[in-house]
């Protein structure tokens, strides 16, 4: 199976994508990690104004069959949050680049970004 | 160690399913999706590959009362074509497992009873068997058929419409043989040409059958039910919702020793017959701690492992099953605590540190 790994994102290797635009970065997990979690239930992340750091764990995602912790791409203040996904987890499952998205900070440095791989190199891992 | 694998083992993969290890056994986890594989089952119908139940034999003048002395059900009186459920225990009265025991119908390998464990457990319950067997002196053989005998369960509404439709019509009788089938109750038919045995069975809380086929006729059974095809995981979701146990899960003789009565199947302990464990369950059929369900009032999944506490924090158990229930839209679990707890009691389900609010419910979540 192929899985959909867009070009003008970045990938963390735990599967998260990060779009930036004018400074703020939005936040999903890629069509390859909602495969592999299946249904989705329940989406946990954190509230408008909170801090975010890149590499640690920012909130989880929980399919039916397991719990899956999410790891920030970059560093950042959240800015907002998918709220659809509190009554539509299966949005994550129907379209993890589009309206699965889970949240937006303001990049605290952009310079992160650099850490993160390319849509080539996201597909390779996952290949 | 390499895993087992069902005789349906490449047809699973040429269908593309997620396979796990479950007991030893390589099995389908889920085909397309736990949720659509659950909503077939509840609205039309959905077939499981469960070819990793074990299947033993147990042949002899003295068959019968060899299995009834080591299940807690009442297995002797039982007629050909009646089954029961019921918990294999030791000395202490600790299930090891839990079966369903055959009384199999004239002509079907030879009208002998048939234990059915779980995964894994086949070769552990054959030695259990003849142990006892030998200890007793009893007149019995023990065969362990479990890679002989495949198993396909068939559930939901639309289950036995479906199988009748696949029994051979040069087996006229089977049909209707099909619609007089009570519960618990087994017959021999021929579906799409192969003779299985056909239960009145099931781990969903809908209406369907338990098929034992030969091993090497599996393909043409399981191709011939034209349905969903189901993995574990949906099983996990349409078992839980109706409170059904999942051996080693519930309960294990080594991370969670309970008794039948702790585990809430006092329904298939029949104390006025001989069993292994038998004296030790008369003397604790009122437990301090019972199986219940529960029912997150926040937003969350519970899962196996989870504290349940009071809503001020005091512990009262441990999370042993838990799940989103794809029917109800909420977080359901299973949890041994204080059997004096009312089904609405309020509690809380500790979840990454953070009690959520529950309550205690009655089970099974759903109405069948």
């Amino acid at each position: 199976m192929s899985f959909d790994t867009p070009d003008d994102l970045r990938y963390l290797d735990s599967h998260e994508w990060v779009r930036v635009t004018d400074g703020t970065a939005r936040i999903g997990i890629s069509d390859f990690a909602q495969d592999e979690l299946g249904d989705v239930v329940f989406v946990d992340v954190p509230a408008e104004g909170e801090e975010i750091s890149a590499g640690d764990s920012f909130g989880v995602v929980e399919s039916i069959k397991a719990v899956s912790d999410l790891y920030a791409p970059v560093s950042g203040t959240v800015t907002d949050r998918n709220g659809a996904l509190e009554s539509e987890p299966e949005l994550l499952n129907e379209d993890p680049y589009g309206e699965g998205w889970l949240l937006e900070v303001e990049l605290a440095d952009e310079s992160e970004l650099d850490d993160l791989l390319g849509a080539d190199d996201y597909a390779d891992q996952i290949a | 160690m390499a895993l087992r694998q069902s005789p349906l083992a490449d047809a699973h993969a040429d269908r593309g399913a997620k396979t796990t290890d479950f007991g030893g056994w390589e099995m389908p986890v889920e085909f397309d999706s736990i949720r659509a594989e659950h909503e077939a089952v509840r609205t039309a119908a959905g077939k499981f590959d469960v070819s990793h139940m074990g299947e033993l034999l147990v042949s002899g003048p003295e068959a019968a009362e060899l299995t009834d002395r080591l299940v807690t059900n009442e297995v002797r009186d039982r007629s050909r074509g009646e089954a029961c459920y019921a918990a294999i225990c030791d000395d202490g009265g600790v299930m090891l497992d839990d079966t369903v025991v055959y009384h199999l119908p004239d002509g079907w390998l030879d009208g002998s009873h048939l234990v059915v464990p779980n995964a894994g457990h086949d070769a552990e319950m054959a030695t259990h068997w003849r142990d006892h067997r030998d200890e007793w002196g009893l007149d019995a053989t023990v065969d362990n058929h479990t890679e002989s005998l495949a198993m396909i369960a068939v559930q939901g509404p639309e289950a036995p419409a479906l199988l009748a439709s696949e029994i051979d019509d040069t087996s006229a009788a089977a049909d209707s043989d099909l619609d007089a089938l009570g519960r618990f109750e087994a017959t021999v038919v021929d579906v799409a040409g192969v003779e299985c045995l056909v239960a009145n069975t099931g781990y969903t809380g809908e209406p369907g059958f338990e098929l034992l086929v030969p091993w090497d006729r599996t393909t043409t059974v399981w191709d011939a039910l034209d349905c969903q095809p189901c993995g574990l995981g949906a099983r996990d979701t349409l078992r839980l919702e109706m409170g059904f146990l999942l051996s080693g899960q519930d309960f294990d003789p080594e991370e969670n020793p309970r008794t039948p009565f702790e585990a809430d199947i006092g329904f298939a302990v029949d104390l006025d017959t001989e069993f292994v464990g038998r004296d030790a369950l008369a003397r604790v059929s009122d437990p301090d701690e019972r199986l219940q369900g529960l029912r997150l009032e926040a937003r969350g999944v519970p899962r196996e492992g989870y504290p349940v506490t009071t809503p001020d924090g005091d512990p009262l158990g441990t999370v042993t099953s838990g799940t989103m229930s794809p029917t109800l839209g909420e977080g359901i679990g299973l949890a041994y605590l204080p059997a004096d707890l009312e089904p609405g009691t309020e509690i809380a389900v500790e979840i990454r540190g953070e009690g959520k609010e529950a309550r205690t419910c009655a089970t099974p979540f759903l109405d069948r």
